[in-house]
């Protein structure tokens, strides 16, 4: 791995979003819209029924993860995306950069996309509704660590879905996160679902992570092989994402997409 | 020889984009790749530059193997400007250059990236978002980019395609001095023909994925009886005797 190419492309993601006021503001305002609407309902749920008391912390906690996931995987099919659109695919696969080393600056830059819409969200739950994520202790960088991997490895298998469809593909990504919701199990114990679904479901780490994170909100405990299940099911559908992109990738090379693909 | 092709074959499902062509071009030496759309000449391209896999075949680099050496380390000598391809629109001249810098290891890239600019007379606009210049100037971008690792190889489509005739001269003009003075081998695939005999040493004539002719423009002008280049290509790409 050459560090200066994985900087250079991580750069080249820096500069796009420092050139452009709009692409701060879009990274940090759904975050934000994200928190105010489950805050507000929590809060009226929590006001209107003794059934739903205490759970805006719950609720608010859950929410603020998802979104840690949801950007995750945005930023790392946005900024794939963001080559597409400017028709940029072949000056970018035809410099003697590697796989390995796009993959790992694109996990890299992500980070920064999505902290930077995650960080002001977080703050902003703390005095408008009496919620801090950081309630959840040294966990939480597990629970970020499982959530990151595994919101990558989802940015990676819509990437290779851009590889080998083109760009007609990115509809998929902006829904391919709806699609794992209902079984990730963010808002609800896993016990709500259907037990067919249930058995997907446990196939999910998110299933654990926000397992896990009600365990420790609800019952004040740590259930630390909960957590090791959820990055250890992360990095396997990481390294399963890798090598998807890398089939797409070979398959683009045999179909000569890569030379042309753009809007 | 600096590159050899041999027997390039590339099929698509049951259609033969490049069918079995085999040339060579000498170190420092410009190749004209001509024929009519279609003909092969952007998938020959993209198999030069490792973005398509052929399907037959042999490249070989400065005697490396495209497909069994270290692609990275010969791509790391190579580069492509073509108008069909652009570089990020949201990032300034500067910025990209940079970033393309880095990509290809340049060393001492900031005098690199002023020495091309001055050369290329971009310096004006180097703070300007790609996407706002004019075509005259993406193209002379385009070019610095693709000269910023100073490429041993550099594979050139249409660089003049839609620029008015005074820029088109300035990028011919600038090729052939860049040419003289730094050891560059280049493959240039265009549709104007004063173009390819102001350049090429050699040219290749493409048809149906088949190279139906080679030499000097003068040899290949003088073989099929016509005037000039031009006449010969419109001779050569109706006619269908000539696969």
């Amino acid at each position: 791995m050459n560090f200066n190419k994985i900087y250079a492309l991580g750069l080249r993601h820096l500069y796009l979003i420092s050139n452009s006021f709009p692409r701060v503001l879009d990274l940090i305002y759904w975050p934000t819209v994200q928190i105010f609407l489950w805050g507000f309902i929590s809060k009226f749920f929590t006001l209107s029924s003794d059934y739903y008391s205490n759970t805006i912390g719950i609720i608010l906690t859950a929410a603020i993860l998802y979104d840690f996931l949801f950007r995750a995987s945005i930023s790392f099919n946005m900024m794939f995306l963001e080559e597409i659109w400017s028709r940029n695919f072949t000056n970018l696969f035809i410099a003697p950069i590697k796989i390995s080393e796009i993959i790992t600056s694109l996990t890299i830059t992500a980070v920064l996309r999505t902290l930077i819409g995650l960080i002001p969200a977080s703050i902003l739950a703390v005095p408008l509704f009496g919620v801090s994520i950081f309630e959840l202790g040294l966990p939480l960088l597990f629970l970020l660590i499982a959530l990151y991997l595994f919101g990558i490895s989802l940015g990676l298998l819509v990437a290779s879905g851009l590889l080998r469809f083109g760009p007609s593909f990115e509809n998929i990504a902006w829904a391919s996160l709806f699609f794992f919701a209902p079984l990730g199990c963010i808002y609800y114990p896993i016990e709500i679902l259907p037990y067919a679904l249930q058995i997907i479901a446990k196939g999910l780490p998110l299933v654990h992570i926000f397992e896990e994170m009600r365990n420790i909100l609800i019952n004040d405990l740590i259930n630390y092989s909960d957590i090791i299940k959820a990055i250890s099911m992360s990095i396997v559908y990481f390294i399963f994402g890798v090598i998807i992109f890398n089939i797409s990738y070979s398959g683009a090379r045999q179909r000569g997409t890569l030379i042309n693909m753009g809007e | 020889m600096y590159i050899q092709i041999k027997n390039l074959t590339k099929k698509f499902k049951n259609n033969f984009a490049v069918n079995k062509i085999s040339f060579d071009i000498e170190k420092n030496k410009t190749v004209g790749l001509l024929g009519p759309n279609g003909c092969g000449k952007t998938t020959s391209i993209g198999m030069l530059l490792g973005l398509i896999e052929p399907s037959e075949g042999e490249i070989i680099i400065n005697n490396k193997n495209l497909q069994s050496y270290k692609r990275n380390e010969l791509l790391a000598e190579i580069n492509f400007a073509s108008p069909y391809i652009e570089l990020p629109k949201k990032l300034t001249v500067k910025q990209n250059l940079e970033v393309y810098g880095r990509l290809y290891g340049v060393e001492n890239l900031n005098s690199r990236i002023n020495e091309i600019s001055a050369d290329l007379d971009i310096k004006s606009f180097f703070e300007k978002n790609t996407g706002e210049l004019s075509s005259g100037q993406k193209n002379r971008v385009s070019l610095a980019k693709s000269l910023i690792n100073k490429p041993k190889i550099l594979l050139l489509d249409e660089p003049t395609a839609s620029l008015d005739p005074d820029i088109g001269d300035f990028i011919r003009s600038y090729i052939q001095e860049y040419r003289s003075k730094n050891q560059v081998t280049i493959l240039l695939a265009s549709h104007n023909m004063n173009e390819v005999e102001r350049l090429c040493n050699s040219i290749i004539m493409m048809k149906e994925g088949k190279i139906i002719d080679r030499g000097t423009c003068s040899q290949i002008i003088k073989r099929h009886g016509r005037n000039n280049l031009e006449e010969t290509f419109l001779k050569l790409a109706r006619s269908k005797d000539e696969l």
